[in-house]
């Protein structure tokens, strides 16, 4: 069985708009031990095109503003109505403004049990780990649909983080994102590689930039794991693309969940590899939009190449005054990957007329012994539930919220850590609780 | 306590009058059963007193403690002191029963501008009464009504009702699908909430659960109406002849 890439179709208005983009991206990095992987990286991507109108794969999200050679500008938020995200929590805080890494907000990169190195610091002469990691997996990932902005972001990302976990980690990394510029335009890359029996958290919030384009490559050795929760910030104009791709060997675990609230264009994309026997991994995801700005999009694709694989995905979005929520998500189960177990759902609450849902469940087996289930769904608020409540007491716009809390639920209960899912919880019901009417 | 005047009611989205002239009135202190056939309008009546949806009330009144009440929403009855225990409890997914039950006990309290109660003392009155409900702190920390049996469900009313303290509480077919000590249960739950202040109105279809609430007075409503009131011996003559006696008087 061959899984030949799903070419981009030729078109002139594609060359043009990467031309142009590249124009302004300039010349690449040939600096640094990771040259090469951004001279394939650039070469892929001449190759395939930026993301265009018409691609399939783009069939619900417009590229055209994440494609476009300067960034949109995105007015400032200010963020001093809410304590810092993870604020409770003992982490190594990790600053980038703008996506420039600032050492002056940042903690010193050391840590028990991990290695941490900017990639921007890496020189020609380093023989690092990390260049046999960075666009490795991005480059797996093409195939069999193009990722062309991850390609982009191999080739010309400034800056970014290595991540070695070498043991189970003292404290989680945070890797916090300050927007300041309202033009700016950011592309960091991270590699995190987590050795065999290590264990390593990774939090990310904020919003980064006007623009910004992130990626994610993390591999994981047997019995590893790997947690990532990350919350993009609440600036409404802001742009975001990312991509993570993970590749997991013997009973590894990668866990990942997101949540977004606000941005006019937000694309998270993940794509895991299950290739080792016996491993986990789950990505979920809460999403909450108010206004026909607003435009979330998350697409998944989960590979089970070995046996006794488990994959989950979970995405919740919370629509309101003509929000719009995408999802695309693919289960493939190739030949012999025998007692997988894919799970996948993707439910909306619409909580007016005005907002839709778009979801694109997929499922592909080659396997004869697996269970794989899919479901979609998109409804308004449950009426009985919400009369229950109120029949106690519970003003209808309490009520509303408490009943939109329970439907994210699911997605939150995908976080392992107790004290983290409070946090981003408090955040949920901070988001509903400014817009009660 | 309750006073119910000449109500009719229809379904909002159909042509299908369900109340045609409910009268009631049930006093502080005591406490009324109503017994009738299936579909004579128990839960209709129930439903729309508590201020559920799909209803239109055509013609008469209701009022709560001489306040009119079906201009109110429903939590804003609920605040004035209106409990139903429902027929069929919901289920919430994702929301936890005690929080539920915090979120409702304070809820009201602001509504009347009472101070809220702390988590401390509201842990230390739940777990109390929950304690004679023979609810145990598994069914409080699941989620409202999810996954518990039909009597779970049952009790769980009672103790919404015993932490709300509301002044009428309606019980709609609360002794139904429980088995004799489950009943006994709940039946002690509502007699430890009777006092001179409250009223009670209990829909039921069974003497049996009349022998632990003894109720004051007793209706039987057939076809939309309250065909007939008297004493406790009106729900023994139910329980011995059926309703085809008292609905043949009528005719
Ligand atoms: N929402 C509804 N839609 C259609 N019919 C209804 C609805 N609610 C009540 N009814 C009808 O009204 C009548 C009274 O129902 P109900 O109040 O549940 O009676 P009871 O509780 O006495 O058994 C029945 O004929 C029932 O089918
Ligand atoms: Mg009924």
């Amino acid at each position: 069985m061959r899984f030949a890439p799903v070419l981009t179709k030729p078109s002139a208005k594609r060359d043009a708009d990467t031309a142009a983009r590249l124009d302004v991206l300039g010349d690449i990095d040939a600096t640094g031990c990771l040259a090469e992987a951004r001279k394939t990286a650039l070469a892929r991507l001449t190759e395939m095109g930026l993301p265009h109108p018409r691609d399939e794969y783009w069939r619900y999200t417009k590229p055209d503003t994440l494609v476009q050679p300067q960034a949109p500008a995105a007015a400032l938020h200010d963020a001093s109505d809410e304590a810092p995200l993870y604020d409770g929590i003992d982490r190594l805080k990790v600053v980038f403004v703008d996506g420039v890494f600032d050492p002056a907000q940042s903690d010193s990169l050391e840590m028990a049990g991990i290695e941490l190195c900017r990639l921007a610091e890496l020189s020609d002469t380093d023989i690092h780990w990390s260049r046999d990691l960075y666009g490795v997996l991005e480059a797996d990932g093409q195939v069999p649909v193009p990722r062309p902005l991850a390609a982009l972001n191999t080739a010309y990302a400034s800056d970014g983080i290595a991540i070695r976990a070498t043991d189970k980690a003292a404290r989680p990394v945070n890797l916090i994102y300050l927007h300041e510029n309202t033009a700016s335009d950011a592309m960091l890359h991270h590699v995190i590689k987590v050795e065999a029996g290590a264990e390593l958290t990774v939090l990310e919030n904020g919003p980064a930039a006007a623009r910004f384009n992130a990626c994610m490559e993390v591999d994981v050795a047997e019995g590893g794991a790997f947690h990532h929760v990350r919350a993009q910030g609440r600036d409404r104009e802001r742009r975001t693309v990312t991509h993570i791709f993970t590749r997991l060997a013997d009973e590894a675990t990668f866990k990942s969940f997101t949540l977004t609230a606000n941005g006019v264009l937000t694309r998270n994309e993940a794509i895991m590899d299950l290739q080792g026997n016996d491993c986990v991994a789950h990505v979920a995801g809460a999403s909450l939009g108010d206004g026909g700005d607003f435009h979330h999009d998350d697409t998944v694709f989960v590979t089970h190449g070995g046996l006794n694989g488990e994959s989950r995905q979970v995405f919740k979005k919370v629509l309101r005054n003509g929000a719009t929520g995408v999802f695309q998500g693919k289960i493939l189960v190739k030949e012999g990957a025998q007692k997988t177990d894919g799970y996948q759902i993707s439910q909306s609450l619409l909580l007016d007329d005005d907002s839709q849902f778009l979801a694109k469940p997929e499922l592909e087996i080659y396997a004869d012994d697996v269970a794989c289930s899919h479901g979609s769904t998109s409804g308004a608020i449950d009426e009985e539930g919400l009369f229950y409540l109120r029949s106690r007491g519970v003003p209808l716009a309490e009520a509303t919220d408490l009943m939109t809390l329970a439907f994210l639920a699911e997605a939150i209960e995908e976080i392992d850590n107790a004290e983290i899912a409070e946090d981003i919880t408090s955040r949920l019901g901070a988001w509903l609780e400014r817009r009660r009417g | 306590m309750l006073e119910i005047k000449n109500l009719h009611v229809k379904l909002e989205e159909e042509d299908k009058q369900i109340l045609k002239g409910v009268d009631l009135t049930v006093e502080a202190g005591k406490v009324h059963a109503i017994m009738g056939p299936n579909g004579s309008g128990k839960s209709t009546l129930s439903y729309v007193l508590s201020g559920r949806d799909g209803y239109e009330v055509t013609e008469g009144a209701a009022s709560l403690g001489g306040e009119d009440i079906l201009d109110m929403e429903a939590e804003e009855r609920a605040a004035a002191g209106l409990f139903l225990a429902f027929q069929y409890p919901v289920e919430i997914p994702g929301v936890g029963n005690m929080t539920f039950l915090r979120t409702a006990v304070n809820a009201q309290r602001k509504a009347r501008g009472e101070e809220e109660m702390s988590a401390a003392e509201f842990l230390k009155v739940v777990r109390e009464k929950a304690k004679s409900l023979k609810i145990d702190a598994d069914m409080l920390k699941r989620p409202v009504n999810v996954g518990f049996s039909g009597g779970e469900k049952k009790r769980n009313e009672i103790l919404q009702m015993a932490m709300l303290e509301p002044k009428m509480c309606i019980l709609d077919e609360t002794d139904s699908g429980l088995d004799v000590d489950a009943m006994k249960l709940v039946a002690e739950g509502v007699n430890a909430l009777r006092d001179a202040g409250r009223g009670f109105l209990v829909i039921t279809h069974y003497q049996r659960l009349l022998d632990h609430i003894k109720p004051d007075v007793v209706h039987i409503m057939a076809d939309g109406r309250i065909v007939k009131t008297g004493g406790p011996e009106l729900a023994l003559e139910v329980e011995n002849n059926g309703y085809a006696d008292i609905l043949a008087e009528m005719a």
